[in-house]
C-alpha cells in the first residue's frame, strides 16, 4: 500500500466507530450498579462532560477561544428556572428544548455579531457578554432572585425517572442518555464534511478564506450549535440541582469547563470525558478539605499542560500508543 | 438616597480611573509589545497589595515605602516568571498563554489563601491622607485627591519616559512594528523583559494603592482582572494615551453608574465594552 492509499483509507475511515469508544459507556453504565453511593457526583460529572463537549466543538475544533461560554449554560439553566418558578412548567424535555432554543438564540446572536473579532478582542467580547447576562440576572431580581438564587421543581421524566433527593439512580439515566443523545449529535458534526471545514478554520483561516469558504458563516452556525448543547447541560444542572444562582453565569463556570477540556485535551472528542471525570473525582476528594492545595495543584497542572503536553491526558495517552505500535513494528 | 452630589462623583470617578490606569498600563504595553494574552497581571497587583499589608501590618513600616518595596519586589519576581514561563510562549496560540496564566493567578490565589487567609485586608493610612479634605465647593476623602495626584503624576512620567527617552522610544518602535526594529538592531527581547517589570512593579503599586478603594482579598486576582482587560481593549494594546483615556472614562462610568444606579451595577461597563469593541475591534487607539 502507497503512503497515498494509506492516507486515503485513514481518511475515509476516520469517522468509523472504534472499539474503544463505548469504554466511557460501559464504564458510565458499570458505574450505575456498581457505585450507587456515587451517582449524585455521577450525575455532576455526566453535566460537566456535557458542557465541556460543547466547548469542545467551538474550542476544539473550529479553534474560537472563548473565556464566556458560561453565558449559554447560564441562559439553559434561567430558562428551565424560570419557566419552572413563573410558567408552572415543569415538564423536564420540553424544558430542555426550551433552554436548548433560548441558549442557541444568544449564541446565534452573539456569534453573528462577536465572530468577526479574533484574538484579544474576541476573548473580551465573549468575557463581556457573559457579564452582561449575569448583571442582567442579578438586576432582574424578581425575575430571577437575583443574589438569593431561584428554585426549580421538575416532574419525573415521562412519568418514571424521578428527580428524588434521596435516589439519584433517576437523574443519573436521564443525564447519561441526555449525554449520548447530544454525543451523538456532536460526532456526527464533527466528523461531517461541515466538521471537516471547521478544522480547516482552525488550522488556516487565511486559506479557508482564499478557497471561497463561507468562513464567517460556519463560525456562527458551529457557535450556535455548541450553545445550543450547553443550553442543555445548564438546563439538566438547573433540574437536577433543583436550584440555581448567578454562579451558573460567572468566569468560574466558564474557567472550569475549559479547565476540564484541555486537561482530558481538546480536539478529540473524548478529552471532555476524562477531563470531567479526573476534574470531578479529585475535586470531590481534595477540594472541601484542602481547599488551598487542590486551587494550586489546578493552576500548576495548567502550567504544565501550557509548557509541555498542550494536547491534554487522551493526548498524552495517544502519543504513547503511537510511539508502542511503532516500537511493536520496528 | 443622599442627593446627587455631581463634584464627589466626578471626583471620586477620577481617582478610581487613574488607580485602573496606574494597574493597566503595564499590560496594555507588554500586550502591545510581544501579542502575550497575560491574564496574571491582576495577580501582580493582589501580591503588591499583600507586600504592602505585610509591610505596614507586620513591621509598622511607612506607606511610601511599602509602595515602593511591593515595586521592587514583584518587579523582580515578575521576571524570573517573564524568563522561565512567559518566554517559551511567545509564539505559542493564545490558548497556551491563556492556560498559562490563569494557572499562575490559580497558584497565587492559593498561596495567598494559605499565608493571609481569605478575610479582606485593610492598611492604616498616614493621618494626613485618612480623612476628609476641604476644597472650598464640596469636602473630599484625601486619600482620594492624593490618588488622583499620583496618577496624574505618574501619567506625565510615563509619557516623558515612553516620548522622550532612546528606551521609550524603542519600545514605541517595537509595538508598532516587531520585525523592523528587531532588524535595526533593537533587542526586542530583553526590551519586553524590563517592560514587563515595570508594568508588574506598577501593577503591585496600584495592588498597594488600590487596598483603600477597592480592597483586597485572594479574590481581587480574578474580580479586578475583567476590569483590567477591558481597560486594556478598549484603551488599544500598546498605547498609553488609550490606556489613560480608556480608564478615565470605565473609571467614571463605573463609579457614577454604581452610585446613581446601584441596582444596574456593572451593567454599563460591560455594554460600553461591547460597543466600543465593536465600533473599534483594536480598541480607541490601538494600531493595525
Amino acid at each position: 500500500m502507497t503512503v497515498a492509499e494509506a492516507a486515503a483509507t485513514a481518511l475515509a475511515t476516520r469517522h468509523r466507530v472504534r472499539p474503544l469508544e463505548a469504554l466511557p459507556w460501559v464504564l458510565a453504565v458499570a458505574a450505575f450498579f456498581a457505585l450507587p453511593e456515587y451517582l449524585a457526583v455521577g450525575t455532576q460529572i455526566l453535566i460537566l462532560v456535557l458542557f465541556a463537549l460543547s466547548l469542545d466543538l467551538v474550542l476544539g475544533y473550529a479553534g474560537i477561544v472563548t473565556l464566556g461560554h458560561a453565558a449559554f449554560f447560564g441562559t439553559g439553566a434561567y430558562a428551565v428556572g424560570l419557566l419552572s418558578a413563573h410558567l408552572d412548567w415543569h415538564e423536564p424535555i420540553t424544558g430542555l428544548i426550551v433552554a436548548a432554543a433560548a441558549a442557541a438564540l444568544v449564541g446565534l446572536v452573539s456569534g453573528w455579531v462577536l465572530l468577526r473579532t479574533h484574538g484579544l478582542t474576541l476573548l473580551m467580547l465573549t468575557m463581556a457578554t457573559m457579564t452582561l447576562l449575569h448583571e442582567l440576572a442579578n438586576e432582574q431580581e424578581n425575575l430571577t432572585g437575583g443574589f438569593d438564587g431561584l428554585p426549580v421543581e421538575i416532574d419525573p421524566v415521562l412519568g418514571l425517572l424521578r428527580f428524588s433527593p434521596l435516589t439519584y439512580s433517576g437523574q443519573y439515566l436521564y443525564a447519561l442518555g441526555l449525554l449520548f443523545l447530544m454525543f451523538l449529535v456532536v460526532r456526527r458534526v464533527v466528523y461531517s464534511p461541515f466538521g471537516h471545514s471547521l478544522t480547516g478554520i482552525r488550522e488556516n483561516i487565511l486559506r479557508m478564506h482564499a478557497v471561497g469558504a463561507p468562513v464567517r458563516q460556519r463560525l456562527v452556525t458551529v457557535y450556535t450549535i455548541s450553545a445550543a448543547i450547553a443550553g442543555v447541560a445548564g438546563g439538566l444542572f438547573a433540574q437536577v440541582n433543583a436550584y440555581i444562582t448567578l454562579d451558573v453565569l460567572s468566569l468560574e463556570r466558564a474557567a472550569t469547563a475549559l479547565i476540564v477540556l484541555i486537561l482530558g485535551g481538546h480536539g478529540r472528542l473524548y478529552g471532555a470525558f476524562v477531563g470531567a471525570a479526573l476534574y470531578m473525582i479529585l475535586e470531590d476528594e481534595l477540594a472541601k478539605e484542602f481547599p488551598e492545595f487542590w486551587q494550586f495543584g489546578l493552576g500548576l497542572v495548567l502550567v504544565l499542560i501550557a509548557l509541555f503536553a498542550r494536547e491534554g491526558l487522551t493526548g498524552l495517552f495517544a502519543q504513547a500508543a503511537e510511539r508502542f505500535r511503532k516500537r511493536a513494528r520496528s | 438616597m443622599e442627593s446627587i452630589d455631581i463634584p464627589s462623583i466626578v471626583l471620586g470617578g477620577l481617582a478610581y480611573g487613574m488607580l485602573l490606569f496606574i494597574v493597566s498600563v503595564g499590560l496594555s504595553v507588554t500586550m502591545g509589545l510581544m501579542g502575550f494574552v497575560n491574564l496574571a497581571h491582576g495577580a501582580f497587583a493582589m501580591i503588591g497589595g499583600y507586600v504592602v499589608v505585610t509591610l505596614m501590618g507586620g513591621l509598622g513600616a511607612n506607606f511610601f515605602l511599602a509602595l515602593l518595596a511591593a515595586f521592587v519586589l514583584v518587579a523582580l519576581v515578575s521576571v524570573v516568571f517573564e524568563r522561565l514561563l512567559y518566554a517559551p510562549l511567545y509564539r505559542a496560540d493564545e490558548l497556551s498563554q491563556v492556560l498559562l496564566t490563569i494557572g499562575l493567578v490559580f497558584m497565587m490565589i492559593a498561596t495567598v489563601t494559605f499565608f493571609w487567609g481569605t478575610e479582606p485586608k485593610t492598611i492604616r493610612l498616614p493621618s494626613y491622607l485618612a480623612g476628609p479634605m476641604d476644597l472650598g465647593f464640596t469636602s473630599f476623602p484625601a486619600y482620594r485627591i492624593f490618588m488622583i495626584g499620583v496618577g496624574a503624576a505618574m501619567i506625565v512620567a510615563l509619557w516623558l519616559g515612553f516620548e522622550r527617552t532612546t528606551i521609550g522610544a524603542q519600545i514605541r518602535a517595537a509595538v508598532d512594528n516587531r520585525r523592523m526594529a528587531q532588524s535595526l538592531g533593537i533587542n526586542v527581547d530583553r526590551l519586553f523583559t524590563m517592560t514587563f517589570a515595570l508594568g508588574s512593579g506598577l501593577a503591585a503599586m496600584g495592588g498597594g494603592l488600590g487596598i483603600e478603594i477597592i480592597g483586597l482579598n485572594p479574590q481581587y486576582a480574578l474580580n479586578y482582572l475583567v476590569f483590567f482587560l477591558i481597560v486594556v481593549a478598549v484603551g488599544g494594546l500598546g498605547s498609553i494615551r488609550g490606556t489613560f483615556l480608556a480608564a478615565l472614562v470605565i473609571g467614571m462610568f463605573d463609579f457614577a453608574g454604581k452610585r446613581l444606579y446601584p441596582e444596574a451595577g456593572a451593567f454599563f461597563i460591560y455594554a460600553i465594552t461591547i460597543a466600543v469593541l465593536l465600533w473599534r475591534p483594536q480598541g480607541l487607539f490601538g494600531r493595525r
